[in-house]
């Protein structure tokens, strides 16, 4: 297939010429290129080892390469210093890292949170577990017809009351692109904290904290080429800070007594436990990875596929295309849709037997399905390995699916 | 080619599962079944005399194969008593978990024998068990 990038991953290589795996659910999970499985391996192999404690050759390493890994990642977000780099599991623990510590300590009785109905449980979820428990305001805003948020509505709902402003800086359902600069800037003019989810924008486009001025910023390895099981929360200094620790136990202690003990700094008070260092070093190699394609090249590709595939699906009849329906600058390769008549999760199994895999459901989003008037959607994601070879064999197989269910063409 | 076999026999059999899907007059049993990560979702209305199923009939809304599998299961277990029922809902079980190969065995199911390679797509057996797990909660009572 056309695409330079496609012999890179030897998951989407199988098959290849006799039954070809057409992998289309990215905004789930990203594949993983050859280089972060080997330099994965490696670690294993040649240098598995406790970090940060052992006295000996292979700890050193180990830590080394962990502690490199946070500088890699903290340059790839231009944060201010690496210490401000949290490895987390992935970014629903890094979300509710936040709730829970800087939350808990942070809001009382009658402020409020401020969240798009688009969120993903994760950004959704701890955000009203607080609310619950301190007796904090949870407010939604709405999206339009297109899925953009409400320029009206923001300067209504966002008011000094406002501690905390989360959102995705790209919708994992309609791959909206929220204008986040400007809103962190007018949540900032409030005196509002400003929590940006980027699970589904890192592996798309960059991320610069400190031009965004994103007070915490989260993402996880997996969705950009890297491993599953690590995730990153970003926080300024001066917020981590002043935050008690979510997890206590090893490796983020400085001193234990019997009754009482002190923390280690950052970034170690905020993660107790092993951590994953095969992780981290993978999510290094993704980073890496990323940087040698070009964020600019992974927009050309994306873009163009988005283009095509919006087209091949509007000209299947009774196809419908939820949010923005043609490429704009305001999206990325994230397309919901439905078939008339047809439950997505038969379409899901008739494109599966076509080696087609897209995600049918209610995408971890049922406020926002619920605010679509939808029970469920189809879902193809596009990363910049795929090819118009896939979205023909996509269409093609979306084409059978309501004769094969008795509903015509 | 199973998954295009299971689509158009569940078809020919059940165009869309209209015949059984309505409310049922004077029922007896009302039971909600609901598959929370699919949104699939039944009401089971059975009319039970003395040990008899007399009547069913179902609503809901769901992918062809939980509407298509609770229909079919309708047809059949209409007439049957309660003691019967139980034991096809425990065949197609059987069925669906790949436990039960007897043929003899499996052909009291019919029509429901059409769901039978759904064995092979874990994906999709809540699917064809929903209206039998929910016809379950009422008969073992």
């Amino acid at each position: 297939m056309s695409n330079q990038y496609r012999n890179d991953f030897p998951l989407l290589r199988q098959g290849e010429g006799t039954e070809p795996l057409i992998y289309l659910d990215n905004a789930a999970t990203s594949q993983k290129p050859e280089s972060v499985l080997r330099v994965m391996e490696e670690y294993y192999r040649k240098y598995n080892a406790n970090p940060h404690r052992g006295l000996y050759e292979i700890s050193v390493k180990a830590t080394e390469q962990y502690e490199q890994a946070r500088r890699v990642t903290a340059e790839f977000i231009n944060a201010k210093e690496e210490a401000e780099i949290i490895f987390t599991r992935n970014t629903t623990e890094s979300l509710n890292l936040i709730a829970y510590s800087y939350g808990r300590s942070n809001l009382k009785e009658g402020d409020e949170i401020l969240i798009p109905i688009s969120e993903h449980h994760s950004n959704l979820l701890p955000w009203q577990q607080l609310a619950k428990e301190k007796g904090v305001i949870l407010k939604y805003l709405y999206l339009d017809q297109k899925g953009a948020l409400k320029e009206e509505e923001l300067k209504e709902k966002l008011t000094k009351k406002t501690r905390i402003l989360a959102l995705a800086y790209v919708s994992n359902v309609l791959g909206t692109i929220y204008p986040v600069k400007d809103i962190i800037q007018k949540a900032h003019q409030v005196g509002a904290v400003v929590v940006l989810d980027c699970a589904q924008s890192i592996p798309h486009l960059p991320l610069d904290v400190q031009e965004l001025e994103a007070d915490f910023a989260v993402f996880s390895g997996h969705k950009m080429l890297g491993p599953m099981g690590i995730g990153v929360l970003y926080g300024k200094r001066e917020l981590l800070e002043q935050m008690p620790p979510f997890l206590t136990g090893g490796e983020m202690i400085d001193y234990v007594g019997e009754q009482e003990a002190s923390f280690a700094p950052l970034p170690q008070k905020f993660e107790a436990g092993t951590p994953n260092v095969g992780g981290a070093i993978g999510l290094m190699e993704a980073i890496n990875y990323i940087k040698q394609v070009g964020y600019g090249q992974i927009a050309a590709l994306e873009e163009e596929l988005t283009a095509y595939a919006l087209e091949g699906l509007k000209e299947i009849p009774h196809l419908t295309i939820y949010g923005e329906k043609a490429f704009t600058k305001n999206r990325c390769g994230v397309i919901s849709f439905n078939l008339e008549g047809v439950h997505p999760h038969d379409t899901a199994s008739i494109l599966d037997a076509d080696g087609v895999c897209i995600r049918a459901g209610h995408h971890c989003a049922q406020p926002l399905m619920r605010y679509l008037g939808l029970a469920a959607s189809c879902r193809l994601s596009l990363y910049f390995y795929n090819t118009q070879e896939d979205i023909d064999a996509l269409i093609t197989s979306l084409k059978k699916v309501r004769r094969l269910l008795g509903l015509g063409n | 080619m199973g998954i295009e076999t299971i689509y158009s026999e569940i078809l020919m059999e059940h165009a869309n599962s209209s015949h059984n899907k309505h409310h049922l007059a004077e029922a007896s049993h009302t039971q909600r079944g609901v598959n929370p990560s699919c949104g699939d979702e039944i009401e089971l209305e059975l009319r039970i005399r003395e040990g008899r199923i007399e009547d069913a009939a179902f609503i809901g809304s769901g992918c062809a194969i939980s509407q298509a599998s609770a229909s079919i299961m309708i047809d059949l277990i209409k007439g049957k008593t309660v003691e019967e029922a139980r034991k096809l809902a425990d065949t197609f079980t059987g069925m669906i978990k790949n436990e039960i190969k007897d043929e003899k065995e499996l052909d009291q199911l019919e029509d429901a024998l059409a769901l039978k390679d759904i064995s092979h797509m874990p994906a999709r057996v809540k699917c064809a068990v929903l209206g039998w797990h929910t016809l379950e909660k009422v008969v073992q009572d």
